[in-house]
């Protein structure tokens, strides 16, 4: 077990410069997660044009693996449709949890989350800004269905 | 023991051997992610020694069977070993009866206990519960269930940026509606010591009753309840060198007398009929159910083990390792210490600039060095200082200044991996 397979340098990078940082205003629906564990807390904001999520921030502090994890997810997120959100997040959970499967190439620089399968207790940091955009999808939903 | 040798006469008398002391926990020979394992989170949890161990295993292999139920031998010695660690503890913490002594889970469940037998029953609306801003989750949320449940309300004495209590808004707060006074006697989060002696006599002063959660102080100090004069005290086995799922409530006898038991059952009573039951006396009229009798015997164990060490000698050597390393954290550039209170326990809660304190736990646990991170169930605390958790290591009678060393050369490379 090799810090270097957790903190890879693209984890730092995002950690260091996150993307899509912030929040959008005016959004379609936000949501907040927190990782009461650790005290992580981030917000994840979106604009949707039909079923594709057309732009995409999130918000919050949190430790370097929910940092990069979110900063890289909404870099692979954004232009895709909620179906292909669905089956990304199921590459990614299986990337960050099966030990010895081997990490899907369609995941590109998401892979590099994968070194977080050798720490378990860091597992959930990786996630939660996935189950936070999930929880922001469905709002999504709840709002274009009132619509 | 170590003898003062005539031929070093500046030695001080009491040399204390920390690395004698070691020898006695096994699991400090463990390596972790194969390094020597430097455990640095006593204050969550300290670590057990071999008198404890031994002890424990003794009874369970020789006298163990249900208390207060027998005439057979093994009853008795388990009743025996049970009642035994009772006086032991009452000794410990100089109360005046082993009626005094109630055993418990832990200092959760103790503060529950008085929360729900002694203010439930009594507090009215316009009642007032005053804690202070470091409190501890398990000496807050208790609390918050009795002002549910009574309609009285909670007031919080704030603390200043060095993590002291602020004495004088305290004594703002306490005012005849003051029933009961509820304060941490050392900070789980920060390691500040509180000025617990002022607190009870300012308390007492206008009437209110004072729990002391002792957690945290214990393990660091001799505990006198007569000499504080508090009306209850709790604290926990498993930070004092003993068992988890054992803890003691001490608390004054007049009061225990006066409140209902808090929870029914076995040992609880002296006769039960479906009519009318009789309670038992004090301390069985709190302990229904078969109780944690090894755990109770292990803390007696632990008591003796540390008292063998001498109090004031494992203190001394904890505030060495304090000052040690305060001195050489200050010095890693972006470390800032959270807590800086003058008067503390062996706590040093921290955060370094661009490393979260999560990602810190993984790579000092990657270096085989074991710290807290979080919020350290102390939220309020967090948020008084706008942070969301932090990195703290604590110190106990085993650690040495190669454990100061290996966190500091650990955090050296957590400033490494961050670059």
């Amino acid at each position: 077990m090799d810090l270097k397979e957790l903190y890879r340098d693209v984890i730092l990078d995002h950690n260091r410069k996150p993307r899509n940082f912030g929040r959008l205003d005016p959004a379609d629906a936000h949501a907040d997660g927190h990782n009461p564990l650790c005290g992580d807390r981030l917000t994840v904001s979106l604009r949707l044009s039909g079923d594709r999520i057309e732009d995409v921030r999130f918000d919050g502090k949190g430790c370097a693996i929910s940092t990069a994890s979110a900063s890289m997810m909404t870099e692979a997120v954004k232009g895709k449709s909620r179906g292909a959100v669905a089956e990304l997040f199921d590459k990614v959970h299986s990337a960050l949890t099966q030990q010895d499967a081997a990490v899907d190439p369609a995941l590109g620089k998401l892979a590099a989350l994968s070194g977080v399968r050798e720490f378990p207790a860091r597992v959930k940091c990786a996630t939660l800004c996935w189950h936070t955009l999930n929880a922001a999808l469905e709002r999504g939903a709840a709002t274009v269905s009132t619509e | 023991m170590a003898t003062p040798s005539p031929a070093r006469p500046m030695q001080p008398a009491a040399a204390f051997e920390a690395e004698r002391v070691r020898r006695d926990f096994p699991i400090l020979e463990r390596s972790i992610n194969g390094r020597p394992l430097v455990y640095l989170d006593s204050a969550a949890s300290s670590q057990r020694p071999l008198p404890v161990l031994r002890a424990i295993e003794e009874y369970e292999t020789h006298s163990h069977a249900n208390v207060h139920r027998g005439v057979h031998a093994l009853s008795q010695a388990a009743t025996e070993a049970f009642e035994g660690a009772r006086e032991r503890v009452r000794q410990y913490i100089n109360a005046r009866s082993t009626r005094e002594i109630i055993f418990v889970r832990g200092t959760t469940e103790a503060i529950n206990l008085v929360a729900q037998a002694y203010a439930r029953p009594r507090f009215k609306p316009g009642d007032e519960i005053l804690i202070t801003g470091l409190e501890h989750h398990a000496n807050i949320v208790p609390w918050q269930m009795v002002c549910e449940q009574t309609g009285c309300s909670l007031k919080v004495a704030p603390i200043d940026s060095r993590g002291e209590l602020v004495f004088d808004e305290f004594l703002k707060l306490l005012s005849p509606r003051t029933a009961l006074v509820a304060v941490a006697h050392v900070s789980n989060a920060l390691g500040t010591v509180l000025p617990v002696k002022r607190i009870i006599d300012s308390a007492h002063a206008v009437g209110a009753v004072v729990l002391v959660d002792g957690a945290q102080a214990i393990p660091h100090s001799q505990v006198d309840v007569r000499a504080l004069g508090c009306d209850f005290y709790a604290f926990s086995g498993h930070k004092l060198y003993g068992p988890t799922g054992i803890g003691v409530l001490y608390g004054r006898e007049s009061l225990l007398a006066a409140m209902p038991p808090w929870q029914g059952g076995g040992d609880m009573i002296l006769t039960v009929s479906f009519e009318k039951t009789t309670y038992n006396d004090l301390p069985w009229k709190f302990e229904a159910g078969t109780p944690n009798i090894s755990g109770a015997v292990g803390l007696a164990a632990a008591m003796d083990y540390l008292e063998s060490l001498g109090l004031q000698a494992v203190a001394a050597h904890e505030q060495k390792l304090l000052t040690l390393a305060t001195s050489q954290l200050q010095r890693i550039p972006g470390l800032k210490i959270v807590g800086t209170a003058p008067h503390k326990a062996a706590v040093i809660s921290f955060t370094l600039e661009g490393v979260h304190p999560h990602d810190l736990g993984t790579i000092l646990d990657h270096e085989g060095v074991a710290i807290r991170t979080g919020h350290h169930c102390a939220m309020p605390v967090m948020t008084f200082f706008g942070i969301p958790a932090t990195a703290r290591a604590s110190f106990g009678c085993y650690n040495t200044e190669k454990d100061v060393a290996a966190l500091v050369a650990a955090l050296g490379k957590a400033r490494e991996v961050f670059g």
